[in-house]
């Protein structure tokens, strides 16, 4: 199942319907499953070409698979993405100095390089909740607005223009989270 | 490396309601589900952990009620356990609201089902819960709350349940669960160090040396626990103050 919310006039609601995601003001586009899967399910209900044009016009929020689809490829099945940012997707890898599990799993800090609306009342080293095993490698520093240590120093939020995406996940990060979702309603372009 | 290590409060569920009794037994009444989960939630519960034990068949269905309210109000991950038998179980579960889905008694039964529920459902979805008791030298898996043996042993059941698509392991010590005495940290390290995916450490806690143990010998990544914060000996805060006055990070 696809879970695709869009905010249209601040009433938000969950739809697979390309329409209905043409006509909506904002969009969080959360992504599940693994990416080839994502990728398939999304073309078959016309869904790609739909959040990609969105993508580069309205606010756009991408969470965990949803951060990682915005890229060019992705490890995970050799799988493309929708090419909207510069860089690839790879998987935590098992030989770091120090010993890591794999998913990342839980909460740990975001540290902020960068200042944006989305980050409104929220200090930087908060601590979101993470579970996944790939991560996004961008060549564009500059689009890197949070960064967390596990293993790698990984990009754990991007954004450029109307984008933001978080490979955390606000929606099961209590009150912090909650308050980012907040920012992405109030988020005026 | 800055990952928290979790404090996980497990609600034992039944007829829509939480309870608490010892080893099952003279169950009383703890409140409402959607109360108790806010509860610690406030206290800064990192996770819930919900497990149904529900004895009639008839009242089953109360779990995806509880799911859904208790989701609905609180953002927090959520895993639901308990009587999972198929992957329709693991479905409905997962879409009432539950992060995760734990397979206990069915994985022994038919390991096929956490390989097929973890392709369908990805394994972060999928806890594979192990109730282990040492028998001589090793520890061996049983079943129904420690009475049933099952030959297997414990640490290659633990590594082929990760093969398999479990993305997290439940380990609880059946020697240990409701003596208070802490948690089989020998057990729990052996496991941890064997196998890739994070490890709950389960059954023992009298105290919050425990949980500390727990973490610094057990090599736990998460520790469970019901009756301490369950009876209000500590709260969650006080867990994560003193965790993280002996050098352990917490949210």
């Amino acid at each position: 199942m696809l879970l695709i919310l869009f905010l249209p006039k601040k009433k938000s609601f969950v739809t697979n319907d390309p329409d209905k995601v043409l006509k909506a003001d904002k969009i969080i586009f959360p992504g599940q499953g693994a990416m080839p899967g994502c990728v398939e399910e999304l073309d078959k209900r016309g869904l790609k070409e739909v959040l990609i044009e969105s993508a580069k016009q309205k606010p756009f929020l991408g969470i965990c698979l949803g951060l990682q689809m915005l890229f060019e490829i992705s490890d995970e099945g050799n799988q493309k993405g929708f090419g909207l940012l510069p860089g690839k997707v790879i998987k935590f890898k098992s030989d770091y100095k120090e010993r890591i599990k794999i998913p990342h799993m839980g909460w740990n800090s975001v540290i902020q390089s960068n200042t944006h609306p989305m980050w409104r009342n929220i200090k930087s080293g908060s601590k979101f909740y993470f579970v996944h095993s790939y991560f996004a490698q961008t060549s564009d520093e500059r689009l890197v607005v949070g960064h967390t240590e596990y293993g790698d120093n990984f990009a754990s939020a991007v954004a450029r223009d109307n984008i933001f995406a978080c490979q955390f996940h606000p929606e099961k990060s209590a009150a912090i989270g909650l308050q980012l979702l907040e920012n992405f309603i109030s988020w005026e372009m | 490396m800055s990952l928290a290590k979790r404090i996980i409060p497990c609600l034992d569920v039944t007829n829509g309601r939480v309870v608490k009794g010892i080893n099952f037994v003279e169950l009383q009444d703890a409140g409402d589900p959607v109360e108790v989960a806010k509860k610690y939630n406030e206290q800064g519960a990192d996770e819930l952990t919900f497990l149904d034990i529900t004895a009639s068949s008839d009242n089953r269905g109360l779990i995806f009620d509880i799911i859904e309210n208790v989701a609905k109000q609180i953002f927090i991950p959520m895993t639901v356990g308990g009587g999972v038998g198929t992957c329709e179980d693991v479905r409905n579960l997962l879409n009432a609201g539950a992060d995760k889905v734990g397979i206990n008694t069915a994985a022994i039964k038919n390991p096929d089902l956490v390989a097929e529920a973890a392709s369908r459902f990805g394994s972060q979805a999928i806890v594979v819960a192990i109730d282990a008791k040492k028998v001589d030298d090793h520890w061996e898996v049983f079943t129904h709350g420690g009475r049933n043996p099952t030959g297997i042993n414990a640490l290659d059941w633990a590594k082929k349940m990760v093969k398999f698509g479990a993305g997290e392991l439940l380990i609880t010590s059946m020697d240990k669960d409701g003596t208070k005495t802490g948690f089989d940290n020998i057990l729990n390290k052996l496991i941890s160090e064997s196998v890739q995916v994070p490890l709950i450490a389960s059954g023992g806690v009298g105290n919050l040396q425990h949980l500390v143990d727990g973490v610094k010998v057990g090599g736990a990544d998460a520790v469970l626990a019901a009756s301490i914060f369950h009876y209000g000996e500590y709260s969650i805060q006080e867990a994560k103050a003193y965790m993280s006055k002996n050098d352990i990070q917490v949210r």
